[in-house]
């Protein structure tokens, strides 16, 4: 089972909140944009919701 | 005999916050909301940016709903007037009656408003009504005065522009955004804002609102909308004669158990968000409210965490947990990106410089309090910001 995650790149603003909630998922690069994986393992959703959580801009979503 | 439910007072993002942690932590029992809007929680920071400039709704700015709180009892719509204590029962408008078993106090913060009699074309943005209703009036040539200068009047007056108004904002500050920016940076980002097209008046005193807005040298502007930005006060009415300490806020402990005058910790009572005055070992152990965005999350699932132990196993060592959320908060006013951590209002005056890159471009700010960095200010910056953030969590 996977977790399918999906960041409004057009929302997005790069503050990088999601990174300190699931470091394995997102990242942000040398030029401050934010790069995720578009799928993870069952065991990284709760990790996955709380930065859903923590996105000011609320960009992120979780693809049921 | 059926056990009391949870009841939330509060039905925002800390209060949503909340439900979900108490679910996480394995409490099993009833919850129920109870919220004076009638909208199910939403994000606030778009109120003062996308609402207002394009037509989005209540969806678009909705929190999802997740199937772990799908059993939590709603009532919107309905506002808390009163709580006893000791027959642990809340009091709504409406005259109905709420048993407990635990009491989360939720209820935020409200506009404070400025204490001249109501005429038309005035407003304060707290909640998606209110940027509904001046969304309306920011028309192209639209005059708008914004009475305040922190964040959320800059934030308003940037849209307002962008929206083709033309914008003054008035302000008894030497500097907007002052209080948590210090003079540097805040002297730097009026310029900015200023060459953008805002209009600012430093040092003014408010003596008049009526159509337009009265200054006290005399100073007349003609104003077809006003917005008063002047901060907030807490949503605590409902608790007067509790006996809990209300000086600023609720006090609460870390765990976040409110906290009475005489300075006990009531277990089945529990504090979140704005509203929260809460010791943060991450500066010291003075409770202060933080009236940042990550707040509301930060304190509703702590918040949860303990009270689910209660509810469930495991009490005291939730309690004992520390608990040192990092403040962080965020600002878009025109192309003018803000991002901080830590509590930058702490610093001492001569603790604050410039930590690299240039004031007139990309720049992060540091805050210091006895040399030691409290607080990070980027304006552009983002993952160089996050080396000062680490240092601000490890307290060095």
């Amino acid at each position: 089972v996977t977790v399918k995650i999906d960041v409004d790149m057009y929302q997005c603003q790069n503050y990088g909140q999601c990174v300190f909630e699931a470091p394995n998922i997102f990242h942000l690069n040398d030029d401050d944009k934010l790069e995720h994986l578009a799928e993870a393992d069952e065991s990284e959703r709760a990790n996955v919701e709380n930065a859903v959580d923590v996105c000011p801009m609320q960009a992120i979503r979780i693809v049921e | 005999m059926t056990e009391h439910p949870v009841v939330i007072v509060g039905a925002a993002m800390g209060g949503l916050r909340t439900a979900e942690s108490l679910r996480r932590a394995g409490y099993a029992g009833g919850i129920r909301m109870i919220g004076d809007e009638l909208h199910a929680p939403y994000n606030r920071p778009p109120l003062s940016k996308d609402v207002l400039s394009t037509g989005v709704t209540h969806e678009a700015v909705a929190f999802p709903s997740r199937a772990e709180t799908a059993d939590v009892e709603w009532m919107l719509g309905s506002r808390a007037e009163g709580v006893d204590l000791d027959s642990r029962t809340v009091t709504t408008a409406d005259g109905a009656e709420h048993a407990y078993r635990a009491l989360v106090i939720a209820t935020g913060l409200r506009p404070r408003r400025l204490p001249f009699p109501p005429t038309p074309g005035r407003h304060a943005v707290r909640s998606l009504d209110d940027a509904m209703a001046l969304r309306d009036e920011l028309v192209p040539g639209a005059r708008v005065v914004v009475i305040g200068s922190g964040f959320l009047g800059c934030e308003l007056a940037a849209t307002a522009t962008k929206l083709g108004c033309s914008v003054t904002v008035v302000t008894p500050s030497a500097e907007p955004m002052i209080r948590p920016l210090g003079e540097l940076l805040a002297h730097e980002l009026r310029t900015r804002l200023e060459r953008e097209g805002v209009t600012f008046v430093l040092g003014a005193e408010v003596t008049g609102v009526d159509g337009a807005v009265s200054l006290a040298d005399g100073a007349v502007l003609e104003a077809g909308v006003i917005i008063e930005a002047i901060g907030s006060d807490c949503n605590d009415d409902w608790l007067a004669g509790t006996g809990l300490d209300l000086s600023d806020g609720v006090l609460a402990d870390n765990a976040l158990r409110a906290v009475t005058t005489d300075g006990i910790a009531h277990d089945d009572i529990y504090v979140v968000g704005d509203i929260a005055r809460f010791p943060n070992p991450l500066f010291d152990d003075v409770p202060r409210r933080i009236e940042h965005w990550n707040i509301p999350t930060d304190t509703g699932r702590r918040a949860g965490a303990v009270l689910g132990a209660r509810l469930t196993e495991g009490f005291e060592d939730a309690v004992a947990t520390p608990f040192a959320p990092m403040p962080s908060f965020w600002s878009n006013q025109f192309d003018i990106k803000l991002q901080a951590y830590g509590l930058p209002g702490l610093a001492d005056p001569q603790g604050i410089r410039i930590l690299e890159g240039d004031l007139g471009g990309e720049v992060a700010v540091g805050y210091h309090r006895d040399d030691r960095l409290v607080g990070v200010v980027g304006v552009g910056l983002k993952a160089a910001l996050l080396p000062y953030r680490q240092q601000i969590a490890a307290g060095t």
